[in-house]
Parts: C-alpha cells; structure tokens; sequence
C-alpha cells in the first residue's frame, strides 16, 4: 500500500514535468494583461476566451475601474489599459500612449411612474437636465407633459437616482447633459462623480435600478445591457436631430457612425448628442490605452491583433451581451491610426 | 543518591533566565507591532490627504460641498450622518441589548439560554454585505411603508417634529440607523451576557433576600458591579456602527446632503469612500483618504470619550 501510493506520487511528478515542459514547449502562446473599466470587462472576457481557442494567446483582463486602469497604464505595470474617459492630448503625450475606442453601449433613463408603460415616456435632454437638477420637480411638469401629449402623468413628485460609485455610465450621462443645458454645465459639468443637486445614489447599475423598482415615480439612468436583461422599463429620447428614437443597436450605432471622429485627434471624441437623425444621444464607448513604443514589442502586437480579431470576429459575441460593435468606417480609421501611431 | 549539582541548578536558572527574557521580547515586539500598524495607517492617511486636509485652512472639516468636478471637497455631510446613523443605531441596541442580556441571565429558563445565545452569537457571524442585501430589498420597502405614519404622528411633534418630516423613500438616515442597530446589537449583547454571569450570586441572593425585585437587583446589583464592560461593550459596538461600510452604502442613500430630517437620504464616510476609490483620481482620491484619516480622529475621539466616562464613574464610587 505504501510503495503503491509513493509510485504513485512518483508518476504523478513525472506527468506533472511533462506537463510542465509541454508547456513550455507550446510557450510562444503570449499572455497580455488588461486592466480597467468595468464597461467593458464582459465582452473582453468573452472576446479573450474566444481569442485564447483560436491563437492560444491569453488576455487577462482586470476590472478594476477607470482611474485604475489608466494609473496601471501609466506606472507600465500592464500591457494595455481601459478607460470610460478619453485620455487629453497633453496625458497622451507625457506618458507616450495611445488610445482607440473599442466597443459601444448606450445609457438610457430609466423610470418607475405607475400608468406609464415602458418605453411610452419620451423625454429630451433639456427636460432630462432639468429632472436631474430637480428644476422640473413633477411628473406632470409642462415640459414633460408637452412632450407626451395622450400619457397620462401624475401629479406626483419625481425621485431622482443616481449613481453613488465613480462611473463611466455617469460620465457620459453628465456629459450629455452638459452639451443639451448650459444651466447644468455651469451648475454641476461632467466627471465620473459629479455634485448632484438632486436625488439619492445607489451603487452600480444594480444599485440605481434596485432604488427605481422600489422607490414609485423615480427616475435614473442605467447602461442598456442592464436595463434589458432586467426588464426596466426604459424612457426614449428626443436627439439632437429632433427626432424620436428608441436605445437599439441601430440607434447607437448610428451615433457612432455620425460623429464626427476624423477630425477628433487620438478619438478624444464623446458621442453623446451626435447629430444623426437616427441616432441615440447618450451613447458611449471606452478607449483601449496603449504604449506607443511597447516595452514589450511581441505583447504589444499580440494587444492590436487582438482587437483587430474582436472587430471583425468579436461582432456576434458583443451583441449577445447587448453591447453594439464599431460600425466599419469607425474601424477602418483606428486601423489606419495604429499603423501611423503605434510601432509595430 | 545523588544531589543535583549546584552548577547544573546554575545552568538552569541561566537558561530560564534567557527564556524569559527571549519570550518579553517577544510580547513587546506584538503589542509594538499593534501600535505600529496603527500609527502607519494614521501617518499614511494623513500624508495620502495632505493636499485635501491642509488646503484652505479647515475649509475640508467646515464645508458640506463635496464636487469631484470643482475639486472642491468638504467633509461635513460624511461626518454628520457616520455620527448621526451611529447615535440612532446606540440609541435603539443598547436598551434592547441589555433587556435580551437581562432575560438571559437573570429571568429565562436554563433550557432556553443556551439556544438564545448561539442565536445572537449567530447574529453577529451575518456578513455586512448580507445586512445590506436584506436592508435594500426587505427594510427598505417596510420603512417606505411605514414612514408616512411616522411624518403624521411623531412629525407633528414639536421640537423633534422636523426630525421626522420628508418624503417615504424607505431609505436615508433612520433606516441605516435601524439596519445599524441590529447588526451591533449582538456584539452588545454578548459582552453584557458574559459579564452578568460574573456577578457572584451570592449578592445578588442577599439582595433578595432582603427583598428586592428582579429589576432593583438588577439596578442596583448586577449593573454597579458590571459598569466599566457594560460601557466596553456598548462602545465595543460604537466602533462597529462608525465604520460600517457596506450595509450602510445600500441604505442610507448615499446623497451628500446635510438635512434636519432623519427621513432624508445622506452619506457616511466610509460608504463615501467605498462608492468613489474606485474610480477617483488626483485630489478626489487626496479628498477620500482625507475622510479616512477623519475616522480615524472620530474613532479616536469616540474612545476618548468611553474612557473619560469610565474614569469619571469610577471616581463617583469612590474607587
């Protein structure tokens, strides 16, 4: 019995070397490591899975947030960093970093108003604006009313929810308001966590949505993805084209393709108001960061073939988890911007 | 027959000697490493928020604006609803706490002390996160209910009215405050058990045997002789209520507002900062480790005060 289990173990080592020399026999597989926004982290997880069957190659990917996926960036201690907030000409230049955007989602208000079914209540961004600043402070406001004539609004006071945590989502979300409302752009700006004047703040998308389920005649706003796999009844916006457009794939990606990257150096470019008829004013996206000069020029290559395989094989995968992939002439620029930009 | 040799004896004491003063060292080394570890977090909270703390005088402990966009930071709102969420949570354990530990020790059936205990033993082995989940989906729709009963009748009071006036969210300070409280109770509880069953019986049978009631032994008896734990153990839980993170963050609304209304939403500082680390920069991040250092000095003073109290006691007695 105890020779049989030390041969045992015995055999067990010897697998385990061959193992381990196999292993490094099939080495040239390259391990890239990611880290940042939490957007993305679904589909990049997904994507990399895909990516390791098909290459051998794995991406470990980190969600750990914004800031600290561009502080890893910076202090050089991953091969590519993720970020909800584009990075200024000025940080870019610094630290010698790259950035293109990856993948898109889109942020709606979502709302809780007893006789109003989802996707009945239409909503502009001055409205909107004036909700979160709790200047339009009843569901039976002018300005809401004038905008769904035949909804019956109450007259009930509106509960503001917003994000507790520092977010992307709450980014683009200020962001749009601030283009749509000079009041709010002089009153509160833009930032991941910004001074809210109104409401209360849950923590994630969960959070915010938890507070509207349970809170009546609330309002917030949460990513799309969330807002479809958990049923939350969502409003429809007046974009800056005054057309009336529902959140789906064609409606973001129609604010990808309108606005206007050619002329946004480093795609430093928020998509939110985008001019389109058709498309969906609070759409968002997050940038991939990169070394321009990698220290390591093979991982450096495997990070831009990675996101090349995930433009063009990536598409169905980013749909199932209701994100919208990059509509081709938006590819087509970022790969020219890598071959003027980045040293492969 | 052979007596022990006087240099072995020498030997030995030497050697027990040396023992002795290895294993000092030793319990120094642990008790420096405590006082250590504490200092650094201090010093390094302080120095993480230098740039927040020192910049404008107390303009950081005096204003209630918190804008991330601005960079303008002030530490007024956290402060005031760690202290406010952390009174209301004392307010309601303690009485309940010392009843249950009452019950317990003088009053319930041997059959049933044991089952009780562990029960509240239990208690306090619940994750934070657990409370939180079951504040967010259970407690807070209960206080939604309930909360305009409470704006109709205590609301209406004077004085103390405007504390109860706002609109039934279900979240905001007196929910955290409630949630708080039965999550410290079991540490208070305990604590007081344990030191009632220190109290010899034999006071406690004289004292009824000149014939005392339950409560007038208890009063007069079992609480003088348990005094300082009793006061450890409710401040034992103090320490838990000010820095409760989680449960807190679901519940308490996680709005920077200074409000009259317990009703209303508000923040605490370390839920502050578990919403925002994640993605602060630059002097938002100088701004939360500055709140850390500031639980830090609340702590501190917190424990100041238990000890001051403590001490005051124990001159009125006469000790």
């Amino acid at each position: 019995m105890f020779t049989s289990s030390r041969s045992m173990f015995r055999l067990g080592a010897i697998a385990f070397a061959a193992a381990c020399a196999l292993g490094s026999l099939s080495a040239q597989a390259t391990d890239i490591t990611g880290a940042g926004s939490s957007f993305v982290y679904p589909v990049i997880s997904k994507w990399s899975a895909a990516y390791a069957e098909k290459t051998g190659n794995r991406v470990n990917y980190q969600s750990i947030g914004s800031g600290g996926g561009i502080a890893q960036i910076k202090a050089g201690t991953v091969d590519f960093g993720a970020s909800d907030m584009p990075l200024d000409e000025a940080t870019l230049g610094q630290f010698g970093l790259a950035q293109f955007p990856d993948v898109i989602g889109g942020i709606v208000p979502a709302f809780n108003v007893t006789g109003v079914a989802p996707g009945k209540l239409v909503l502009d961004g001055k409205t909107l604006a004036g909700i979160f600043l709790g200047t339009v402070a009843k569901w039976n406001d002018p300005a809401i009313a004038a905008l769904n004539p035949g909804v019956k609004l109450p007259d009930a006071k509106i509960t503001v929810v917003h994000r507790s945590d520092g977010s992307g989502t709450t980014f683009n979300f200020s962001d749009y308001l601030s283009k749509v409302d000079a009041t709010w752009k002089a009153k509160v700006g833009e930032g991941t966590a910004v001074n809210w004047p109104t409401g209360i703040g849950g923590k994630g998308n969960e959070g915010v949505s938890a507070y509207i389920r349970q809170i009546p005649n609330s309002i917030g706003y949460v990513e799309y993805a969330y807002a479809l796999k958990n049923n939350i009844g969502y409003a429809v916006m007046k974009n800056a084209a005054g057309k009336v457009v529902q959140p789906n794939t064609a409606s973001f990606q129609a604010a990808a393709a309108t606005a206007d990257w050619a002329s946004a150096k480093n795609f430093n470019l928020l998509m939110t108001n985008a001019p389109g008829a058709g498309a969906w004013p609070i759409t968002a996206t997050s940038w991939v960061i990169v070394y321009k000069q990698p220290k390591n020029a093979a991982n450096g290559k495997v990070i831009l073939d990675f996101f090349k395989w995930s433009y063009e094989n990536g598409q169905d995968a980013a749909r199932s988890l209701d994100y919208v992939p990059l509509p081709t002439n938006l590819v087509g620029q970022i790969e020219n911007y890598w071959k003027t930009e980045i040293k492969q | 027959m052979s007596s022990i040799p006087a240099t072995d004896v020498d030997q030995r004491s030497r050697r027990d000697a040396r023992h002795d003063a290895w294993f000092r060292t030793l319990l120094k080394c642990c008790a420096l490493l405590v006082l250590a570890t504490l200092l650094g977090a201090a010093l390094s909270t302080l120095w993480g928020g230098r740039e927040v703390l020192f910049k404008g005088g107390f303009h950081f402990l005096t204003s209630d604006t918190w804008n991330p966009v601005t960079d303008d930071y002030g530490a007024l709102a956290p402060i005031y609803g760690t202290l406010v969420t952390s009174l209301i949570a004392l307010v309601l354990a303690v009485p309940v706490s010392f009843g249950i530990a009452l019950f317990l020790t003088e009053i319930a059936p041997n059959w049933l002390r044991g089952p009780v205990a562990t029960a509240i033993e239990l208690l306090a082995s619940i994750p934070s996160i657990i409370y939180g989940m079951w504040g967010l989906f259970v407690f807070v729709p209960f206080m939604a209910n309930i909360e305009p009963a409470l704006s109709d009748t205590l609301g209406k009071l004077p004085l103390v009215g405007k504390l109860f006036q706002g609109p039934p969210l279900g979240l905001g300070l007196l929910t955290a405050g409630i949630v708080l409280a039965v999550m410290i109770l079991p540490f208070i509880c305990s604590v007081m058990r344990e030191v009632f069953q220190t109290v010899p019986v034999r006071l406690k049978e004289s004292s009824y045997a000149l014939g005392s009631t339950t409560w007038e032994v208890v009063w007069d008896i079992v609480l003088p002789y348990t005094r300082s734990a009793v006061i450890g153990g409710i401040f034992l839980g103090l320490g838990r209520a000010l820095g409760e993170t989680m449960a807190v963050t679901f519940v308490l609304g996680n709005a920077y507002d200074l409000s009259g209304s317990l009703l209303m939403p508000g923040t605490s500082i370390s839920s502050s900062i578990a919403n925002e680390f994640n993605e602060a920069v630059g002097t938002h991040r100088s701004a939360l480790v500055a709140l850390g250092f500031l639980l830090f000095v609340v702590t501190f003073i917190v424990l100041l005060i238990a000890r001051l109290m403590l001490r005051r006691l124990s001159r009125k007695e006469g000790n």
